[in-house]
């Protein structure tokens, strides 16, 4: 193993910061990793594309026309800023902070996931690719790429766990109303992982004439990086929005993490604000302690290298990797982006899991209190909201990043209801 | 000298070229591996790659992702590829092998265990296929110590400059990967081969072998003219898919796939 410590890193700061966690900024290293995680473990078929692709987002990342583009794309075609919405009701219920929603679930398609996919269609669009891919869990990343490909008019296919496209038959149908071709994958445990595994296949083949929109940020350098940065825009407004609405920087950030992208997307701009403390939810599925979940963070799985990045996977004494189990197809992934690997080890972001008990839990109480129907997804970091919320006092403030809304999990509630729709 | 740097060294007085077979270990049964391994030799195999099966095989068809399933679903893991080769050695002092696979399993166990216990159990080489060299700092050094050959993939899309960067770690023989596609894919294309080897001699001395879409006598034949060594995988493995339920027709219909490549390499370069 790689020796990492992971409070050298922070003492190599040279000046003095404000921040502890400057350092945090600075990352990824030119070679795309944070700390010992990250990295581009990929067959050498695919390194030529990612160091095109590095080199693309570089040269356009300081941009203005690049940046004027996105900027112009997320106002009049997502329909940012999301609103920061104060659920008085619920937080009056739980008797303790100020509950606010960052309501990316007002987004056109309904999840912060359009951030992303905007973003890396333009990079498409640049390179004058004619094919995206996708993989997809949930399906709001596939949704969201069949969106973008739609307006550019580029041909798309979205690999998706066949156990998953079962689950999410609504967002499969919308995905294929979208123009895009749907691709359920048959191998492995028939969700995200092997979707994502379908989809490196694909790229490998057609690298020539694809682009490979990656939904999260993990994956081979530079895609952490780059989801990254352009799911950002949701901590930058929110911070903003902060001040406006109640005159300072919120208390405490909460986000569910699968691959870790919306919660990324919240985090990032506030790092190193040290008094804002960081929750990652991650699935707990039947209970961490049953084995039947997907938390690598929060159960505290080994290190390991799957989908071109290393970070923290489930997998077991032989290295093969973990089944996961999770009532959210979203969350159903065995590892999880490397920067949030690095945030784990310094201390900058307190990863807990929700068991999918709560979750549905909370996904019921916000759809009653606020008439807010949530994603499963998201119902994880409501989940933790209603552990965390009585436990500090009525003038404080927490951020939940509404990543996004449930209309795509109705049928997956009303059959835990036994009820057929 | 390292058992590949030996083969290659008698090809090449010989005016030969390498024949190198891949089968993913413990398909369909851990049992059988070793078994097969001496039908390879006997069918002329110079090199044997053996695959360690991994839960995600990212670079791989549909070919080796089912013998990796078939092989976990007998449990099969690093430690019995390393008893396989030990028993190998029993009575094959000479034959190289080399490990191809996933990092994720070798990290799994530690790598300097792994590297320990490879060259204990008389392993040769080591191609870890989602490891390109600026990830290999680590393990690179550990293989090297040990006597074990880094082997590194170079790919149509590879760029000159990437290429000198491979050639300089790389050790044992350079794999080409002869298009651009998962194990298994379309027939190569040997003139596109060709074109991208002539670059890479200028670069390196090491034997240069070539893999993907070689699957019969008359397509090793066309690669042998321009390569130093062909390496057949999912022609191999096919068979014993076809096979799974019967094993014991396996390590005839390997030698039967294996010996029309010989013959055809032989008739070639004695052409």
């Amino acid at each position: 193993m790689i020796d990492f410590n992971p409070h050298a890193l922070l003492a190599t700061c040279e000046v003095s910061f404000v921040s502890k966690f400057s350092d945090l900024t600075r990352l990824p290293d030119a070679r795309g990793h944070f700390g010992p995680y990250g990295g581009r473990f990929v067959s050498e078929t695919l390194s030529f594309a990612l160091d095109e692709l590095e080199k693309t987002y570089l040269s356009l990342r300081d941009d203005p026309a690049f940046q004027a583009e996105f900027d112009y794309d997320l106002a009049h075609y997502v329909g940012r800023p999301s609103p920061l919405y104060h659920a008085e009701r619920w937080s009056k219920q739980l008797g303790g902070a100020q509950i606010w929603l960052k309501r990316e679930d007002l987004n056109h398609t309904g999840a912060h996931k359009v951030n992303n996919t905007i973003g890396q269609a333009l990079l498409a669009k640049k390179s004058g690719k004619p094919r995206v891919i996708a993989e997809t869990g949930a399906g709001q990343h596939g949704v969201a790429t069949a969106t973008v490909a739609a307006r550019l008019g580029l041909k798309c296919d979205v690999y998706m766990g066949a156990a998953d496209v079962q689950r999410q038959k609504l967002n499969v149908y919308r995905m294929r109303l979208l123009g895009a071709n749907v691709i359920a994958v048959e191998s492995g445990t028939r969700t995200l992982k092997d979707a994502m595994n379908e989809a490196l296949r694909d790229w490998v083949t057609n690298v020539d004439d694809t682009f490979y929109i990656i939904g999260t940020v993990a994956g081979p350098h530079p895609y952490p990086m780059l989801v990254r940065d352009f799911n950002s825009v949701v901590g930058r407004e929110a911070r903003r929005q902060s001040f406006e609405e109640f005159g300072k920087l919120p208390d405490a950030l909460i986000a569910c993490v699968g691959g870790g992208s919306n919660a990324m997307g919240l985090f990032y701009p506030f790092v190193e604000d040290d008094e804002v403390v960081m929750y990652g939810v991650e699935a707990g599925g039947d209970g961490v302690e049953t084995g039947r979940h997907a938390a690598p963070l929060a159960s505290g799985a080994p290190r390991g290298v799957l989908h071109g990045n290393r970070t923290y996977l489930m997998s077991d004494e032989g290295g093969q990797v973990s089944d996961t189990h999770s009532v959210s197809a979203g969350l159903d992934y065995p590892g999880v982006g490397p920067e949030h690997a690095l945030w784990k080890d310094v201390g900058r972001v307190n990863y807990v899991a929700a068991n999918d008990d709560a979750v549905l839990e909370a996904f019921r109480e916000l759809t009653h209190v606020e008439g807010i129907m949530p994603a499963l997804e998201t119902a994880h970091a409501l989940a933790y909201a209603k552990v965390l919320a009585p436990t500090m006092s009525p003038d404080q403030n927490i951020i939940v990043n509404l990543s996004g809304r449930g209309d795509k999990d109705i049928l997956t509630v009303a059959k835990i209801d036994g009820i057929e729709i | 000298m390292n058992r590949i740097d030996q083969r290659f060294a008698e090809l090449k007085s010989q005016g030969r070229r390498a024949l190198i077979p891949f089968i993913t270990a413990g398909d369909p049964g851990p049992e059988h591996t070793v078994g097969f391994m001496h039908a390879l030799v006997e069918a002329g195999a110079d090199v044997i790659e053996l695959g360690v099966p991994f839960s995600d095989p990212m670079a791989d068809g549909p070919v080796i992702q089912k013998a990796c399933e078939r092989a976990l679903k007998r449990g099969v893991r690093l430690s019995h590829l390393f008893e396989m080769v030990r028993e190998f050695r029993q009575t094959d002092a000479t034959t190289p092998v080399v490990l191809m696979g996933y990092l994720n399993p070798m990290e799994r166990i530690g790598l300097v265990a792994f590297a320990d216990q490879a060259a204990e159990a008389g392993v040769d080489g080591v191609l870890t296929v989602d490891m390109p060299p600026e990830e290999a700092d680590e393990v690179g050094p550990l293989l090297k110590s040990r006597g074990l050959a880094s082997i590194f993939l170079v790919a149509p899309t590879t760029s000159n400059a990437r290429a000198a960067t491979i050639c300089a770690h790389g050790e044992g023989y350079l794999y080409y990967v002869s298009l651009k596609g998962v194990t298994g894919s379309a027939i190569l294309d040997s003139r596109d081969v060709a074109e991208h080897l002539a670059p890479l001699r200028e670069m390196t001395d090491l034997p240069l072998c070539v893999g993907f879409g070689i699957r019969d006598g008359a397509s090793a034949a066309e690669v042998g003219k321009v390569a130093d060594g062909v390496i057949v995988g999912s022609a191999l493995v096919s068979r014993i898919a076809e096979n799974a339920d019967r094993p014991e027709v396996i390590a005839g219909e390997l030698k039967a796939v294996l010996g029309e490549m010989r013959q055809a390499l032989d008739a070639m370069s004695a052409a």
